[in-house]
């Protein structure tokens, strides 16, 4: 009987891959094990293996065919005796129709970062007539460190694989050949120890960019982040400044658990003496991480696995940094204010988008920052839409949601025409079954309900 | 009983006046602070946590010796010996433990932190074990920059069973990071001793797996530190990597001034003070090999209390911090 082989993916969030080379040839005898072709994704190239023996019947994938979907049929094995002939007549499957294995919401974050107005209104601070290369997140980051490296000698990155293996998600790539391993250095997976190490490397006089491989396992190492990076100036009366930045994937990737999936963000917005910076855009993420690596203080740099691959405006300007603690108003309505960060800022472009449709005028807001966080923006556009509605990844009790909702009532009571709502991840540890997490996080549609809510009665 | 710090034949180095008179001096110091602090303490003077130093002073005092300009040195709570021995002002010390405006860290640090860039210390730090990794990387930043000075980083016999120590330890020595180790052995990691707590009481070894060189020293002789720190620190300063030097020493008083310290016999600390105390020792020394009178020592006893006595005087009349200290220093602000 003949085999289908199926494009595999390669990584908890892959949906598409080039195949770069077919290692075996049609007629070709295959052991179980034997390497038949490589596949390229945006992180890596990877080698296929057969899982079973027999002949190679039919390639259907030609080498060099990009964006080749998860689970596509690429190539037809037959067991030995079996007429080579008979498959030819396969259908030839259709490269587009396959449905990928990744969840929705990564493809309608792909779609928000796709929406056509979002180049000019994501940056409202860049002048007129600014050209944007079109960057995917990953490089924007890397590019970021990269240019800051040239700029200061001690701009250093350390991390579990961000030098030899180019990054666990590839954000370090080519900083290795660049800088070298003096100023990229493979860490031991040890984040108590290299989190602190880093803070020590500060005080000595450098500027460390920590990186773990994600905020998971930075729990690990909060004690160094929090008692020693950000408490340390305070009690030393003003003498110990700790210029060092911890960045690395926040919140959830796709389908790993509820260990490797939470959002940090109210975790470190609650401590004085750090700063907590949480991008959406490349364009935002890069100039937001010049300016955490020239910041003099501690900053918490959250950026998100599911984000990484998409490709966003990034302008073309020489040296754009943004001021950390202000957030953008990326989308101008009237009738409703939708406040995200990370994710959920595209989550809350695409939703404006469908309130567009049904006649509700939502204005978005990116909050980049969640310490310090900028009331002044969210509150400047309740009292003009008069409702609000956050979106986060991080669990509601104790969240930036309630946060932000105490601050608007506090500064702006009088201007609610109804109670603020908070669209969150579920209050359950992330769950594995594929339908259980996307029941969990929260998407364009949560926040669309959430809006309508606020708006009934308008 | 503890075996520890037993009372055994001192180092008998050929003593030079100097030298032998600055490390009275200086391991006096800190036992007259602590005593005062100690007293401050009892008037409700000094609030909060407050680790007494008494009986552990050759180990700073020794280690000190061996630096040179531009060296670090970090430890953990029980810090005031340390600052002194990093030249910070008594009435600084004094000060933050009184938690006033001339406090070192201005009121707002408090017995366990402070700090002085100027001098190279580096704290002062709460959380059991945080210095090592934190002191690993001010070794980082030496190497990095191209310097050719050590960090010091001291933890007691509590601290080196923290996991972050160990982590600390592997990247040190794989990187070949100029950090000198200096486990100070007093016996007990609060009310557990040594024998109940590790399981290598041998403290030393605890680099063996990470192929750092490790010894046991005297730490209540200063002669015995200074000999072994020379050799670490030189080691440590050539390129080779991390040490571990492994004081045996002992505290006098309980592990801060809130503990009775019932786990021990009174015996037991009155047999090390009148048998193998660091100062007493020395001054034997000193007065055996007739560099310096009994009265020449009582002189300097006198000029050390009145030290004391200054940064006491001091620590009680600086005012609490202003109110608007409070919101200082939480940030730094960007430069534009």
């Amino acid at each position: 009987m003949a085999v289908d082989i199926l494009m595999p993916a390669l990584s908890p969030t892959m949906e598409e891959g080039t195949l770069a080379k077919w290692l075996k040839g049609e007629g070709d005898k295959i052991e179980a094990g034997d390497v038949i072709a490589e596949i390229e994704t945006d992180k890596a190239t990877m080698e296929v293996e057969a899982v079973d023996e027999g002949t190679l019947a039919k390639i259907l994938i030609p080498e060099g065919t990009e964006g080749v979907k998860v689970n596509a049929v690429i190539a037809v094995l037959t067991e030995d005796g079996e007429d080579a002939g008979s498959v030819t007549a396969a259908p030839a499957p259709d490269v587009e129709k396959v449905s990928p294995v990744a969840e929705p919401e990564v493809l309608e974050a792909q779609a928000a970062s796709d929406a056509p107005a979002a180049a000019t209104l994501t940056n409202p601070d860049i002048p007129e007539g600014t050209t944007f290369t079109k960057t995917v997140l990953r490089d924007a980051l890397r590019d970021a460190m990269a240019e800051e490296m040239r700029r200061d000698e001690t701009v250093f990155i350390m991390g579990e694989e961000v030098a030899e293996y180019q990054g666990a998600y590839k954000v370090t790539r080519e900083l290795l050949q660049e800088f070298g391993p003096r100023r990229v250095v493979d860490t031991p997976i040890t984040e108590h120890g290299f989190a602190g190490l880093g803070v020590g490397a500060a005080f000595g006089g450098l500027r460390p960019i920590v990186e773990f491989m994600t905020f998971n396992f930075a729990m690990q190492a909060i004690d160094q982040i929090i008692n020693s990076a950000a408490k340390t100036l305070y009690m030393s009366g003003g003498q110990m400044g700790c210029p060092i930045v911890f960045r690395g994937p926040n919140a959830a990737a796709s389908r790993v658990g509820a260990q490797h999936s939470q959002d940090y963000a109210a975790w470190y917005g609650h401590v004085p003496g750090l700063k907590v910076v949480a991008p959406w855009d490349a364009g935002s993420a890069k100039a937001l991480l010049k300016a955490a690596i020239r910041d003099p203080n501690p900053v918490v740099f959250l950026e998100h696995e599911l984000l990484y691959g998409l490709e966003y405006d990034v302008p073309d300007l020489e040296d754009y940094t943004l001021p950390i603690g202000k957030a953008a108003v990326i989308r101008e309505g009237t009738d409703v204010t939708l406040v995200g960060y990370s994710r959920c800022t595209g989550f809350a472009m695409e939703a404006a988008e469908k309130l567009a449709a049904e006649g509700i005028s939502a204005e978005v807001i990116d909050l980049r920052s969640i310490r310090p966080l900028d009331m002044d923006t969210i509150v400047e556009s309740v009292k003009k839409t008069n409702r609000l509605v956050t979106a986060e990844e991080g669990w509601k009790p104790m969240g930036i949601g309630g946060e932000i909702a105490a601050g608007v009532t506090e500064l702006a009571f009088d201007y609610l025409d109804a109670p603020p709502a908070r669209v969150t991840q579920k209050d359950v540890p992330l769950p594995y079954a594929g339908n259980l997490e996307a029941m969990s996080l929260p998407n364009a549609d949560d926040i669309v309900a959430a809006a309508k809510a606020v708006c009934e009665g308008m | 009983m503890a075996k520890a710090a037993s009372p055994k034949r001192r180092s008998s180095p050929k003593l030079k006046k100097d030298e032998a008179l600055k490390y009275y001096r200086d391991m006096l110091l800190i036992r007259r602070f602590e005593e005062r602090a100690g007293q401050l303490y009892g008037m409700g003077k000094i609030a909060g946590f407050c680790h007494l130093y008494i009986g552990q002073e050759a180990v700073v005092t020794g280690m000190q010796a061996c630096l040179k300009e531009g060296d670090q040195v970090i430890t953990g709570y029980r810090d005031h010996g340390h600052m002194l021995a990093c030249d910070l002002d008594p009435k600084g010390v004094m000060a933050e433990l009184t938690g006033r405006a001339g406090g070192l860290s201005r009121g707002k640090g408090g017995s366990m932190h402070m700090f002085s860039r100027e001098k190279n210390f580096f704290g002062g730090h709460g959380i059991v074990g945080a210095q090592v990794p934190i002191g690993t990387g001010l070794a980082f930043s030496n190497k990095y920059l191209g310097k050719d000075n050590v960090c010091l980083a001291y933890f007691g016999d509590g601290a080196a069973n923290q996991g972050q120590v160990y982590e600390a330890f592997n990247m040190a020595s794989l990187w070949d990071l100029p950090v000198v180790y200096v486990i100070e052995n007093n016996m007990y990691a609060m009310g557990t001793s040594v024998e109940r707590h590790a399981s290598e009481t041998e403290l030393f070894k605890r680099g063996i797996s990470f192929e750092i060189e490790g010894e046991e020293v005297d730490g209540m002789d200063v002669y015995a530190v200074k000999k072994a720190g020379e050799r670490a620190v030189k080691y440590a300063r050539s390129g080779k990597g991390p040490y571990i030097l492994e004081m045996k020493t002992y505290r006098y008083r309980g592990h801060s001034m809130s503990d009775p310290a019932k786990y021990r016999k009174r015996e037991e600390v009155d047999d090390i003070r009148s048998h193998n105390d660091p100062i007493d020792g020395l001054k034997e020394q000193i007065l055996a090999a007739e560099l310096s009178t009994e009265e020449d020592l009582k002189a300097i006893d006198k000029e050390i209390r009145a030290i004391v006595k200054e940064a006491a005087d001091f620590s009680l009349e600086s005012p609490e911090p202003d109110p608007s200290e409070l919101w200082t220093d939480v940030l730094l602000p960007v430069e534009a």
